[in-house]
């Protein structure tokens, strides 16, 4: 998953838990049963974690551009250069 | 949310965090109920009085008890919890409360009922205070959610007594 595809999940869930949670609420306290509450808000949390947690492909709609390995030859990388040590010096 | 295990801790995290406030609502609309319990009982008969052999008084009655508490369920009633008390005074207490009769409303249908029944527990007295005694019988009551507070109220009902002598 991309960095897009991650800002959109962590959206999503909120969004869908929220609205889950709301219509829940509303509809248990219109027909005045507790049961019918808890269903559609766990209805709604089966739903959000279909539709969030897996990877689908269309949170994978910018994917990072990591550099083409012909280009990176092109470009070594910096050798590290052991240093010499240093011998301390004794004034004689 | 960069892998699979994450997403799903986040998911579960604020799923329930969002579950506490669904129940916190749920159990403030419980505030918006009109609430009007009626309940009236009668005496039918005293089918025992004397003292007993360690010295106490004891009473036996038989109550009619007649009460309707359907406007206390709500949405987010589990059960109700009912019971009878007699509230008197000794010189030796300021208040004697003693249950005679309870019972478990599960549901709105059965909060209005009208029982003739003897009393369950023992009427008994901490000494011989119950010769011509004046009691309150008291109609307690708890309501228990399914998610909330529990609330309990009373109806007093005064004006009873017990006759002068042992039967």
């Amino acid at each position: 998953m991309d960095w897009q595809g991650q800002k959109l999940v962590e959206q999503l869930m909120q969004i869908l838990l929220v609205i889950s949670g709301v219509v829940a609420l509303v509809v248990g306290y219109a027909t005045e049963s507790f049961r019918t509450m808890m269903l559609i808000y766990a209805g709604g949390v089966v739903l959000t974690t279909l539709v969030t947690v897996p990877n689908w492909p269309f949170y994978n709609l910018h994917p990072l551009k990591w550099l083409d390995p012909s280009e990176a030859e092109k470009h070594p990388k910096p050798q590290v250069v052991p240093v010499a040590s240093k011998k301390k010096f004794s004034k004689k | 949310m960069h892998t699979f295990g994450y997403r799903a801790n986040a998911l579960l995290t604020f799923a329930i965090t969002a579950l506490a406030f669904i129940c916190a609502i749920a159990s403030f609309s419980d505030k918006f109920s009109n609430q009007n319990p009626s309940a009236e009982i009668q005496i039918l008969n005293i089918n025992r009085f004397k003292k007993q052999s360690h010295g106490n008084d004891e009473v036996s009655l038989t109550l009619d008890i007649s009460a309707d508490l359907q406007s206390l369920f709500t949405w987010n009633t589990k059960q109700v919890f009912v019971f009878v008390a007699a509230e008197y005074e000794t010189p030796k207490n300021s208040l004697n409360q003693v249950s005679l009769w309870d019972a478990i409303i599960p549901a709105k249908e059965d909060a209005k009922f009208r029982i003739q029944v003897s009393n369950k527990y023992r009427f008994i007295d901490q000494g011989q205070n119950l010769r011509g005694k004046e009691f309150n019988l008291t109609l307690h009551w708890h309501v228990m959610p399914k998610t909330g507070k529990m609330f309990a109220d009373k109806i007093v009902m005064p004006g009873y007594s017990l006759p002068d002598a042992y039967r």
